[in-house]
């Protein structure tokens, strides 16, 4: 970076970049300020014109997106928590104990990870008509926790590195194996956590298929559900879909700048050696 | 409880969900594909009849063709964009290094519904950015022979700023000894970038190549909402094809034989691209 001429190359590069990348939002945030008519002029605006709330009312006049979101949320909510439960508990078990079947359950937990979920989609779906859980939460959330061999991959690594000490010590206390886990490793790995938290809260949050699967009733719709049904109902209706869109990407959005780094440790230890 | 049972009290949770929803259903999956479904109590065995149906089926060949065509742009488009992108931000010292790569990252965090509505407006013949930036009036999503070349760019949107997080992390862990031997031996630097970077960073482009793959062979919900499938078939994927036989032909022993049909594809490219790089050798 001391050559001045290349430092210069460089930022020129990721400006132009960034505004590339960024083009696309600012589209998006852009559209759902301008009124109907302005979207469809020609050429096309940068800047609305005549900024209005018009698609926001309409939004929630027309659809009933509160319910959406509180849908999102609860759903995304339990597979988190679930999650998190499932992969420390698992991961606890792989780093810190040796048992009989160690190598081939993790064995098991690894090749887990590399089965396409869409191959069981459909045997999938007639399990949950038999166990009569279609149109049920339980029936979105459940299914997808099978695949959580990832999080208790990645929870074995950060557990990995809990000290064996800490572990001995609260059993002398006279801790019960319970009482260690809850109590020695799970403050040990809250970052770690907080990683795999996004991750789960991001896919269950962001996940199309297999919810519109499951869910009939329009009622228990999650948000990507409601807009793509909008999609179809009000296919010329950009500034409504727009305001739509900006409305489900905020609080996504929030959550990952509030955890920014533990996200980026927590997708590169599967790539990077540990 | 004692010590010795806990690990399989705390392995059971996963064991159990992974059990009845992953392992049973495979092999429901396979006694599925040999038999003629139509609706749930409407079973015939029919044996090998679904995959020579599979076969012959043309639709079939088209959905893997478009697939493949999605995996194969998004692997020589997307990842040298991703790979780009780690090396201009992998100078530590760059001023506003976190906005750059927030910015980079920020696509991955939306939902695949919610960026085919973006691209739908942008790829309007008319109101949309792209022809107002080309000064053109081309129909993107409408002409069968742009709809998949511009699949694959809104997929190098998507996507490019989650693998680039992969390379940074990898470009970050290759010692600088090495580039400063390559410096002492006269490499400028493209030469210290083909000698040192590339093969230092074998695993980490291994681990992208092969999820990057994976991820694309399962593609559904841009083209389900961008295009239904259209202009024809002109964008129809494997998982479209399956979601169609399986959920709304309800035609659930045909959609199972979709599914392995592309286990196995997605099997075999693994495999061969396992092998390629030698993952594993060392280990």
């Amino acid at each position: 970076m001391r050559n001045p001429v290349r430092t210069t190359i460089t930022y020129v590069l990721l400006i132009l970049l960034t505004v590339l990348v960024l083009t696309p939002l600012f589209w998006v945030v852009s559209a759902s300020f301008k009124p109907s008519g302005e979207i469809f002029s020609y050429p096309p605006t940068f800047l609305p014109q005549d900024p209005t709330l018009e698609n926001f009312t309409r939004l929630f006049q027309e659809m009933p997106i509160v319910q959406y979101v509180v849908n999102s949320t609860f759903l995304a909510t339990s597979h988190t928590l679930l999650l998190l439960a499932i992969a420390t508990m698992g991961g606890f078990a792989f780093a810190k104990y040796s048992f009989r079947g160690r190598g081939v359950l993790f064995a098991i937990v690894l090749a887990s990870m590399m089965i396409p979920f869409h191959l069981v989609l459909v045997p999938l779906f007639t399990l949950l008509y038999q166990f009569g859980w279609l149109d049920t939460y339980q029936g979105v959330i459940l299914p997808y926790l099978a695949s959580s061999g990832f999080g208790v991959f990645l929870m074995r690594q950060f557990i990995l590195g809990v000290p064996s000490d800490l572990i001995d010590q609260a059993r002398i206390d006279g801790s019960s194996e319970f009482g260690i886990y809850w109590r020695v490793i799970i403050p040990a790995v809250k970052p770690a956590m907080g990683a795999l938290s996004i991750f789960g809260f991001l896919g269950a949050w962001n996940e199309f298929l297999w919810p519109m699967i499951v869910l009939r009733d329009a009622a228990k719709y999650t948000l990507p559900l409601g807009l793509a049904s909008l999609v179809g109902v009000y296919r010329q209706e950009y500034g409504m879909l727009m305001a739509g869109t900006l409305l489900s990407i905020l609080p996504i959005m929030a959550l990952f700048l509030a955890m920014q780094r533990e996200f980026v440790q927590g997708i590169t230890l599967g790539a990077v050696k540990e | 409880m004692k010590p010795r049972y806990a690990p399989y009290f705390f392995l059971a949770p996963f064991f159990a969900l992974f059990g009845v929803f992953m392992v049973y259903p495979l092999f429901d999956s396979i006694r599925l594909s040999t038999y003629s479904v139509r609706g749930m109590q409407n079973q015939t065995f029919v044996g090998l009849e679904n995959i020579e149906r599979l076969i012959a089926d043309p639709l079939f060949w088209t959905a893997l063709w478009n697939t493949a065509y999605f995996a194969a742009g998004s692997l020589l488009l997307q990842l040298p964009v991703a790979l780009a992108l780690a090396l201009l931000l992998s100078n530590a010292r760059l001023k506003g290094r976190n906005l750059f790569r927030l910015s980079f990252f920020s696509p991955v965090l939306i939902s695949g519904v919610f960026i085919a509505v973006i691209f739908y407006l942008l790829y309007d013949r008319r109101y949309g950015l792209v022809n107002r930036v080309l000064g053109s009036e081309i129909q993107w999503l409408q002409d069968p022979d742009l709809v998949m070349p511009a699949l694959v760019l809104a997929g190098v949107w998507r996507w490019a700023g989650f693998n680039m997080v992969y390379f940074l992390a990898g470009l970050q862990s290759i010692r600088q000894e090495l580039y400063e031997a390559a410096a002492v031996d006269g490499a400028g630097p493209w030469q210290s970038f083909v000698h040192v970077t590339i093969p230092a960073l074998k695993p980490v482009i291994a681990f992208v190549v092969i999820t990057s793959m994976i991820g694309s062979f399962q593609l559904f919900d841009l083209p389900y909402v961008l295009t239904e499938g259209g202009p024809g078939n002109a964008s129809m994927t494997m998982v479209m094809y399956l979601y169609k036989h399986g959920f709304e032909f309800i035609n659930l022993g045909y959609a199972a034989t979709i599914g392995w049909a592309l286990a196995v594809i997605i099997g075999v490219i693994s495999i061969i691209q396992v092998r390629l790089f030698g993952v594993f050798r060392e280990n």
